[in-house]
């Protein structure tokens, strides 16, 4: 039984099935980007165990077909496993070697980039500070003590703790938020609007004001889902009379400010911020174009990089094609502001970013050493038969 | 004469490219455009000569590069370019406007006859509905788009760019251009300051001011219109087209002199007087000559390259190489297959000198989209096969060479029609290691994948149909299937990888399931699978030759295929005509693999060895496999 396993998991018709589903897999992960966008199609077969039908939202699902990260596993367990089990060394087995070890190295960087990799972005506009960068995709509720004019304490919490619903409740806060609504995609419409169909979902602050509509998940490339929370704020202290519900929003522009305990606090909804111990300014934006023409040449962001722990204090200058790489993260040109006022640096913190670099090379060496050799031998008998 | 065979087509070839390089000789009473046509000006971000300019404008609009009039006449893409900014009346009834589409007649109330060139002066009446049609189709992806939305948005592209290039060297109705420049001029000074007093709030002379604003108005129009970039500034790295030169004269006070002879070579033009005409051009190349250095050469070669045409010359060589070796195999092998080896060493020094040509003007590596891919896949799969025909002698190389440069020339050909094929590149591509190292990584590996695919065509083709696949050609092309598809993994490989490490460099990621990504590991993957499956013995050599086939379908998908999908961030270019055709070459593949499965008895090549069939055992002669793992040399 155990043998049997072990053939087959060491098998070379594991290896040929798999390369063969991860082609069957790519192609129609391929074709659904069309639907679905790249990062839908890319979460659905590329990272994650299976193919599910239907997708999600009816109450049962099967599924169909490996996806990437199984088919990734299996072909590693397999590579590692036939490599461990039939190992022996041999000059003329070189090649293979390298190149088996080379694609090893690059699928365990892809699992290592895949789960330890963050991607966040910073957005400049020009003479702008920031030492942090953010992340979009997912968001936090941040609040905020201004009391002391000389800082601000920041207790963030981050969305999935509101979407679980109920009580949220940190040491920090001397009260504790209680989630009345959670949307994850939603509309605001103001209420004094003449024919407003939504009622407020908070009483308290600028939030009373507004209704708000929940709409299906943003699918689309360019968008993005706008959450709204209702939180009621009840003190920890007796007597605990509620201090109201509140509105959070991703489509309020404002925090909702409110005193408590002789302290201001402000509660913002806003992406999940990366903090650094150093801080980019943004000095100059540029975007240069083809002569007579819109086509871009060039996107560069000159930025002043202050490090006070490394005494750091320098210009650098971000362009396409030559990013800044600083304390373990990358700063790359990735985009930028309507009528360019302004700068979007993409920020990746990616350990293994050096593993693909390594992978690259070995294999390539070990497909030559291995053709090479083939070509040596091939030529070598020719000429012994044309003699 | 079976010596002297291969020299005389050699010969023969030679002589014929060598006409191209003349210059075509002029009839007397017709002017030259020679010089013209070399005069640099800027497009599109590039400077090139106006004989490009002419082409590509023509290829858009005409979907060819001659204009055939209708008294039968033909005339070159100058001529008509020359007519079009200078003649504008008499070019508004060419018929170059091409509509195909059915239902954009039938806008128009016209029923779908014969003809499909149509003249400005017959879709003038109906300029306002074409606008409103291409407007609307323009505000959908390219995707969504109706084959009837596509064409109207094509039509009035054309019909734009046309009346663009009419102000772009002087305005469409300008009769006497330079004497309206002299009264522009001479108006100057006076107008000039009326203008700046009135923005002072002083008093100033109206009628003065009435005068300029005229001319103001005229030179905005033009300037707003302009298709072309004609005059450089003094540094040279900015251009201005003559509309925007004339306004700034409003400042300046003086009229730039290549607006003057661009106006003198106007009107010498219109009174078709050949002598003011060539003096007015050899005086403008000459200014042009002094201060552009550079660019004026550099347009001066791009215009030997657009006549000597290399790429369509090579198409009819490889044509006849390939037919050289194909019948190299019925009978007089050897002085066939030699003329085909000579004949493919000079269409490839021909096709090398037009990719250099390129690199040269482009100051670029070799691939820098569709078009020149093809190009390079076709280059790359030629010396591949030529060296396998060196190795193998037996014209299956050369056979390869021949068909392989034959079909990506006519793809190439054929992706040229959207206009410039030496653009500019877009900011993140503009990167000449990355584009050096990577993109030719990749196109190299699907030469190869090509080049393997033909192979197994030829291979089945012979095997089915004719008696001439003897064991010792099956085993041969075996080999060098083989010894391709290792070579294709190779490059597909490192192509592949180096991709990602560019998009680490520039986007933060080494991997994106970007469609044109998914294309090439899907390559690699298939390459993988290949070798593998040979290694492990499941395949032999009519598997090997299957699989290879594959590969044809595999490559064409990543190649055109992930383009057509319009997503990512490598869809540079829909090409919807082009689905019919993909779609056509993997089913022709797909057929050929289904009759490379057949029972041996269906293979006339095989039939008749079927009696003594080779065993397990018995010597084979060399061999091209993997170490330790036998292969058979049976077609089995």
């Amino acid at each position: 039984m155990l043998r049997k396993f072990i053939d087959l998991v060491t098998s070379l018709r594991l290896t040929i099935v798999c390369l063969a589903a991860a082609m069957a897999l790519i192609f129609a992960g391929t074709i659904a980007q069309v639907h679905l966008g790249i990062h839908e199609a890319q979460q659905r077969y590329f990272q994650s165990l299976f193919v599910w039908w239907p997708p999600e939202g009816r109450g049962f699902r099967i599924p169909i077909f490996p996806g990437g990260h199984l088919i990734g596993g299996i072909l590693l367990i397999n590579l590692i496993a036939a490599h461990a089990k039939r190992f022996h060394w041999a000059w003329r087995k070189l090649g293979i070697h390298l190149t088996h070890a080379g694609l090893i190295i690059m699928l365990a960087g892809g699992l290592f980039t895949d789960l330890f990799a963050v991607e966040s972005h910073m957005r400049l506009a020009q003479g702008d500070t920031k030492d942090y960068s953010e992340d979009a995709r997912f968001m936090e509720l941040a609040v905020i003590d201004t009391t002391n004019p000389d800082y601000d304490e920041v207790t963030a919490i981050p969305e999935a703790n509101l979407r679980r619903g109920g009580t949220v409740e940190h040491g920090n806060l001397p009260f504790r938020l209680v989630v009345r609504h959670f949307f994850q995609n939603s509309r605001l419409h103001m209420l004094d609007e003449p024919d407003a169909k939504f009622t407020a979902i908070a009483n308290q602050g600028p939030g009373a004001q507004v209704g708000v509509e929940p709409v299906p998940r943003a699918t689309g490339v360019d968008e993005r889902d706008i959450m709204s929370v209702a939180l009621e704020i009840i003190p920890n202290q007796p007597p605990a009379k509620s201090l109201g519900t509140w509105l959070v929003s991703d489509g309020l522009g404002a925090p909702q400010i409110f005193s408590y305990a002789d302290r201001t606090w402000q509660l913002v909804l806003r992406p999940v911020r990366y903090y650094k111990p150093y801080s980019v300014t943004l000095q100059k934006f540029t975007h240069e174009r083809y002569v007579g023409t819109e086509i871009p040449k060039n996107f560069a962001s000159r930025i002043t990089l202050i490090d006070p722990e490394r005494t750091v204090n320098r210009d650098v200058l971000i362009y396409m094609n030559h990013p800044l790489r600083y304390r373990g993260e990358t700063f790359f040109q990735a985009g930028f502001e309507k009528d360019d006022s302004g700068s979007i640096l993409q920020v990746v913190h990616n350990p293994s970013f050096i593993a693909p670099y390594l992978a690259c090379i070995v294999v390539a060496a070990g497909l030559l050493v291995q053709f090479g050799y083939h070509l040596v031998g091939f030529s070598r008998r020719r000429r012994a038969v044309t003699v | 004469m079976r010596r002297s065979f291969p020299w005389l087509v050699l010969l023969l070839a030679a002589g014929w490219l060598a006409g191209s390089w003349r210059p075509p000789t002029v009839e007397k009473n017709e002017l030259d455009l020679t010089a013209l046509g070399k005069l640099p000006v800027l497009v599109g971000g590039r400077i090139k000569p106006l004989d490009t300019v002419a082409r590509n404008s023509l290829l858009i609009i005409h979907g060819k590069q001659t204009v055939r009039l209708a008294n039968g006449k033909e005339i070159s893409a100058m001529q008509w370019l020359a007519d079009v900014v200078y003649r504008p009346a008499l070019a508004d009834d060419y018929p170059v406007f091409v509509i195909q589409n059915a239902e954009v007649l039938g806008l128009f109330g016209w029923e779908q006859g014969d003809r499909k060139y149509f003249s400005f002066a017959e879709l003038s009446p109906f300029l306002k509905q074409i606008e409103e049609q291409g407007a609307q189709s323009e505000k959908l992806e390219s995707v969504q788009r109706s084959a009837y939305q596509s064409a109207v948005l094509n039509l009035r592209n054309s019909l734009v760019l046309c009346q663009r290039l009419k102000n772009s060297l002087q305005p469409e109705d300008a009769q006497n251009f330079t004497k309206e420049l002299e009264a522009y001029a001479s108006m100057l000074p006076a107008g000039a300051q009326a203008a700046r007093q009135r923005e002072m709030g002083e008093n100033f002379d109206k009628t003065k001011l009435d005068s300029a604003a005229g001319f103001v108005q005229r030179y905005e129009t033009i300037a707003s219109a302009a298709y072309l970039l004609a005059v450089p500034s003094a540094q040279g790295a900015d251009w201005h087209s003559i509309g925007e030169i004339l306004l700034q004269a409003m400042r300046t006070g003086e009229i730039h002199p290549v607006v003057k002879a661009y106006a003198q070579i106007g009107d010498a033009y219109r009174a078709e007087d050949r002598r003011s005409f060539d003096q007015q051009v050899d005086l403008l190349g000459g200014w042009f000559a002094k201060g552009q250095t550079t660019p004026t050469q550099r347009a001066s070669f791009e215009f030997l390259f657009n006549r000597v045409d290399p790429f369509t010359h090579c198409m009819v060589l490889y044509v006849l190489a390939f037919l050289l070796a194909c019948g190299s195999w019925l009978g007089w092998s050897r002085p066939l297959n030699r003329a085909a080896f000579y004949l493919l060493l000079l269409t490839l020094a021909v096709h090398t000198f037009g990719m250099i040509s390129r690199m040269y003007l482009q100051e670029r590596p070799p691939v820098t989209n569709l078009y020149s891919s093809a190009i390079f896949i076709g280059w790359g799969a030629v010396i591949v096969s030529l060296v396998l025909e060196r190795i193998f002698r037996d014209g299956i190389g050369a056979a390869c060479a021949g068909a392989i440069g034959f079909i990506t020339l006519i793809i190439a050909h054929h992706l040229a029609g959207s206009g410039d094929t030496l653009e500019m590149l877009q900011a993140v591509l503009d990167t000449n290691i990355w584009l050096a190292t990577h993109v030719v990584a990749i196109t190299t590996g699907y030469a190869a994948m090509f080049l393997a695919g033909m192979l197994a065509i030829i291979y089945v083709v012979r095997g089915v149909f004719t008696s001439s696949l003897k064991k010792q050609t099956a085993d041969s092309l075996t080999r060098m299937t083989y010894g391709v598809v290792c070579f294709a993994t190779l490059f597909s490989f490192v192509g592949t990888v180096l991709g990602g490490i560019w998009a680490d460099q520039s986007w933060g990621r080494f991997w994106g399931w970007d469609p044109k990504e998914n294309g090439a590991v899907l390559i690699v993957l298939w390459c993988a699978i290949i070798l593998h499956a040979r290694w492990g013995g499941f395949i032999k050599q009519r598997g090997l030759m299957i699989m290879a086939l594959f590969g044809n379908v595999v490559t064409s998908f990543s190649w055109f295929g992930v383009n057509m999908l319009g997503v990512g961030l490598h869809s540079y270019g829909f090409m919807q005509k082009a689905f019919p055709w993909l779609v056509g070459f993997m089913v022709s593949q797909l057929v050929l693999m289904t009759m490379a499965a057949m029972p041996l008895e269906r293979w006339r090549s095989f039939r008749s060895s079927l009696g003594t069939p080779p065993r397990k055992g018995q010597p084979r002669d060399l061999k091209f496999v993997s170490p330790g793992l036998a292969v058979e040399a049976t077609p089995d």
